[in-house]
């Protein structure tokens, strides 16, 4: 269920677009942000309140790549490995996470702190090589500087 | 070319869309700076006036297509009893190309003034702005300037006491490059899969929802109050005479200072390359340039004499002005793994409705592939520029074309590249027969 404060903004949301379908990448966003990951129960829950079929949430859900069907580390470490950044050392921002991590790319950590994985070109070409952490960005990146961010995060 | 690392820019240019005023983003700051100054002047003059004076501007969209924004609005019908939308669309997913951000970061009232100035010329009472769900923090930043301008009396209802009422909305992407393609963001805005749309109808008609739609990218429209604001004379002759105005130039790869540059269209390529950006870091040669992100064609560092940043010029030279994100490589580059690379992202984005993209993008990808590991075959290189000929133009968008031309035009203009890639003894064979 969502959080009264949730249900909330679904009420304004549903004032902005002419139909509730156009609703689904909102409240999904809103749905991944509450329960950490999109699971089946959660996107029957969605359909419900938007009535739409199941089939169409399930279908945007595993359409875009930000939506998670299973839940991820505390870190979500999403490493951009497109070209500028290739240009500008990824691969080595690549080794040196998966040592210190000790996971390998699209795997989670044992303890569920960190998930590690390879995204396609994040804007940040003019500050590469980058991560990103959640919402933040890490620009600029060396293997030092890669150090103090996780030890940071701890 | 011979270039003084420590000579300063040489070309005057006064940024008119991320000039150097801290805060800018914020509205007060904005206002002090003659913000929201050119709404005002467009709300005195009959929309069709405004339109008028985008056309005449010779302004054409930044997102890639370089279309004539003026004319795309005149597409838009007068009568109708459906409402009208504009999408904005401010995706930026092409690989190589982080200048919206930059807007959404430093001068989002400029964009949001654009947007409102466009909704008024098109008689639109809605606008939503596509921001890609990676920017989360950025679309923060721009839902945190509407809402100023909201409490403002910018947006809403009686904007500036005109009578005319719009709202805008952000409306967050999920991680899908194809939605940046105008009927798939569309799509994706109606709350279904970034699946893009057979044209016709086209937008105009039949967009959004099935009514008139118009979509622009975030720059494109963050030119449009410098127009209404200067005046169309005086921006038709910025730059270069075909493709006018300020240009946000990407620099990327190999250069000692990357970053979002300003500049009127037509600079010179190495002198964005050695001036704006610094060069190339050890002095070392440029080997290959992909001027407009990763989807137009790459250039030889051998061939860039005399090449201009804008549509015209970079059309000549076998390549287009994209959405101005220019990667540079330096003489060591691996193209090999370079278009490797490329070719996986036009895989994984690629939405799987037409068959020659969603097949064509995976053979392209594997076979690069065994050139990388030099497991390759003499006549891989002939299947590659087969299969990127087989893509291009047999698709409903433009991510086939996309995924085709850097492949076709790395092995035009690096064949040697390739050919050095293949098996050893498969090369001895094709000597022998020769």
């Amino acid at each position: 269920m969502f959080t009264e404060e949730n249900l909330k903004k679904i009420e304004e949301l549903k004032k902005r677009y002419p139909t509730t379908q156009a609703l689904t990448l909102p409240v999904l966003w809103l749905a991944q942000e509450q329960f950490g990951c999109i699971s089946e129960e959660t996107m029957k829950y969605v359909a419900t309140l938007l009535e739409v079929p199941l089939g169409h949430i399930l279908g945007v859900v595993s359409f875009y790549t930000m939506f998670h069907q299973e839940p991820c580390g505390k870190h979500h470490v999403e490493v951009c490995t497109n070209i500028s950044c290739m240009l500008r050392g990824s691969s080595r921002i690549v080794d040196h996470l998966e040592k210190k991590l000790g996971i390998k790319m699209g795997e989670t950590s044992k303890d569920k702190q960190w998930t590690l994985s390879e995204v396609e070109c994040m804007g940040s070409c003019g500050s590469a090589p980058m991560f990103a952490i959640g919402e933040e960005y890490y620009e600029n990146l060396s293997t030092d500087k890669v150090d103090k961010i996780l030890a940071d995060l701890k | 070319m011979t270039v003084d690392p420590t000579e300063e820019h040489v070309i005057q240019w006064d940024k008119v869309i991320l000039p150097d005023i801290p805060n800018l983003h914020t509205l007060d700051v904005y206002l002090a700076n003659g913000g929201y100054k050119a709404l005002k002047k467009a709300l005195a003059l009959k929309p069709d006036e405004v339109t008028d004076q985008v056309k005449k501007s010779n302004l054409r969209g930044r997102g890639g297509a370089c279309f004539p924004t003026g004319l795309k609005w005149t597409f838009m019908p007068k009568q109708t009893s459906k409402p009208k939308y504009l999408c904005v669309n401010g995706d930026e997913s092409e690989p190589g190309t982080f200048k919206d951000r930059e807007i959404f970061e430093r001068n989002p009232h400029l964009l949001i003034e654009g947007i409102l100035i466009a909704c008024y010329a098109m008689g639109i009472a809605t606008a939503y702005l596509y921001i890609r769900g990676e920017y989360a923090k950025w679309a923060r930043m721009v839902e945190k300037a509407l809402a100023d301008a909201y409490t403002n009396g910018f947006i809403g209802k009686n904007i500036c006491g005109s009578g005319f009422s719009t709202d805008v909305y952000v409306h967050k992407g999920a991680g899908a490059y194809i939605c940046g393609e105008e009927s798939a963001l569309m799509n994706s805005l109606e709350g279904q899969r970034g699946y893009p749309r057979v044209k016709p109808p086209f937008p105009a008609q039949n967009g959004v929802w099935g009514c008139p739609t118009t979509i622009n990218n975030v720059e494109t429209l963050a030119n449009v109050p410098v127009i209404v604001e200067k005046g169309w004379e005086w921006y038709s002759k910025v730059g270069a005479a075909k493709h006018p105005g300020p240009i946000l130039v990407g620099v990327s790869g190999h250069v000692n200072k990357p970053g979002v540059y300003e500049m009127p269209t037509g600079e010179p390529v190495l002198e964005i390359i050695y001036k704006y950006a610094g060069g190339i870091p050890g002095d070392k040669a440029i080997k290959a340039v992909i001027p407009g992100g990763s989807s137009t064609m790459i250039l030889r560092g051998d061939q860039l004499e005399g090449v201009r940043m804008d549509a015209e010029s970079l059309k000549a030279a076998g390549s287009a002005v994209g959405t101005a994100g220019m990667i540079v490589m330096d003489e060591d580059t691996d193209l090999i793994q370079v278009i490797t690379r490329i070719s996986k992202f036009y895989y994984h984005e690629s939405c799987g409705q037409c068959t020659p993209c969603r097949e064509g993008t995976g053979w392209l990808w594997k076979v690069l592939a065994r050139f990388e590991l030099g497991q390759a075959k003499n006549e891989d290189v002939d299947l590659l520029m087969d299969i990127a000929d087989n893509i291009e133009g047999n698709t409903i968008c433009a991510l086939g074309d996309a995924a085709a031309w850097p492949v076709q035009s790395m092995i035009r203009r690096f064949r040697d590249e390739f050919e050095k890639r293949t098996i050893p003894e498969d090369r001895t064979k094709e000597a022998a027969l020769a």
